[in-house]
């Protein structure tokens, strides 16, 4: 089992990477693209026979807390088998 | 006065912050590692610019949970005095201290100059002592030091004038040019309600001595000084003729 956690900077916050990105992908011809958003990804791998209920909350707090900057960022977390 | 100096892995001004205070000021300051948890009866904290943990994950988030930090949260809560420089602040806002967060560049560029500071109020141990006219001309050196709040933090950073320092030009000009990384009203430091505790991302500890091609720095740590020099003088006992 792990647990997936995507972590992107709020639509207020200056996002100068996602910018940079996105004038580069217009200038190399690629058209429609109307934002880019750079943020992390991070994978962690749960020992075997976790409960997944309980992994999802401990894993949720420690997304607020400290994997994530809530003041800059959002977060979405992933359980998958 | 002691001073402890906060040392984290890849903490890299913590020597500037602790030669400032002892040849500069001839205050005694010590390095604090980050797994100590007892500040050694400090008068003051500095938490020191650098690139604790290597700034993965966010400059300053793991910092924020070293043991040390716990000593420092409780210090600050105590009344004590914490500044933070450059690193510092990040690890002071990332641990709740300070309001607020600390960004990528606009520029996404590392800048490192000297900058122009404007000391918006003297009401804080750490401005007391510039001269309000005084335009600070002191270095920067990082990537990150964009800093952002949203609208009801910002507006009461404001009402509580917490921000303390600017960024602006030679005369003093508050503008979008003389703003180094984007920070939002152009921030470039701030105090908490209670105004013990402040950060801010140029390196005052950098500028203290002419031979450095700047001495600006100097009044915010005099300013600090003359603050725990008078929280150090117990109130002077009544003469008992007079008090009878």
């Amino acid at each position: 089992m792990k647990a997936k956690i995507i972590i992107t900077p709020k639509k207020a916050v200056l996002d100068p990477q996602g910018k940079t990105v996105q004038n580069a992908l217009e200038h190399m011809g690629y058209s429609g693209i109307q934002g880019v958003h750079v943020g992390k990804y991070l994978e962690i791998d749960l020992a075997p026979g976790s409960d997944r209920e309980a992994a999802r909350k401990a894993l949720d707090e420690a997304s607020h807390r400290f994997l994530s900057n809530p003041i800059i960022e959002d977060y979405r977390l992933e359980i998958v088998d | 006065m002691r001073f402890a100096v906060i040392q984290f892995p890849a903490s890299n001004c913590d020597q500037d912050a602790v030669h400032a205070l002892r040849h500069c000021f001839a205050q005694d300051a010590d390095l604090v590692w980050h797994k100590d948890t007892d500040l050694r009866g400090a008068d003051a904290v500095i938490v020191p610019g650098g690139f604790s943990y290597g700034d993965y994950l966010r400059c300053g988030a793991i910092a924020r949970f070293s043991p040390v930090m716990a000593a420092v949260q409780r210090f600050a809560a105590e009344g004590g005095h914490v500044l933070g420089i450059c690193n510092g602040f990040q690890v002071l806002c990332e641990s709740g201290l300070l309001p607020g967060a600390l960004i990528r560049n606009r520029s996404l560029q590392f800048r490192c100059e000297h900058i122009h500071l404007r000391t918006v109020t003297p009401n804080s141990p750490f401005t007391r002592a510039t001269p309000a006219e005084r335009i600070l001309r002191i270095p920067i050196a990082h990537g990150e030091g964009c800093f952002f709040a949203d609208e009801p933090t910002l507006a009461r950073l404001r009402a509580n004038n917490q921000v303390l320092w600017e960024y602006c030009d030679a005369q003093g000009r508050v503008t979008d040019d003389a703003n180094p990384n984007g920070s939002i009203q152009n921030i470039a430091g701030i105090c908490n309600e209670t105004r013990n505790v402040a950060g801010l991302m140029p390196h005052p500890e950098r500028a203290c001595e002419a031979i450095l091609g700047s001495d600006h720095g100097r009044s915010i740590f005099e300013g600090l000084l003359a603050t725990l020099r008078e929280r150090a003088v117990p109130a002077a006992p009544v003469p008992a003729a007079i008090a009878a």
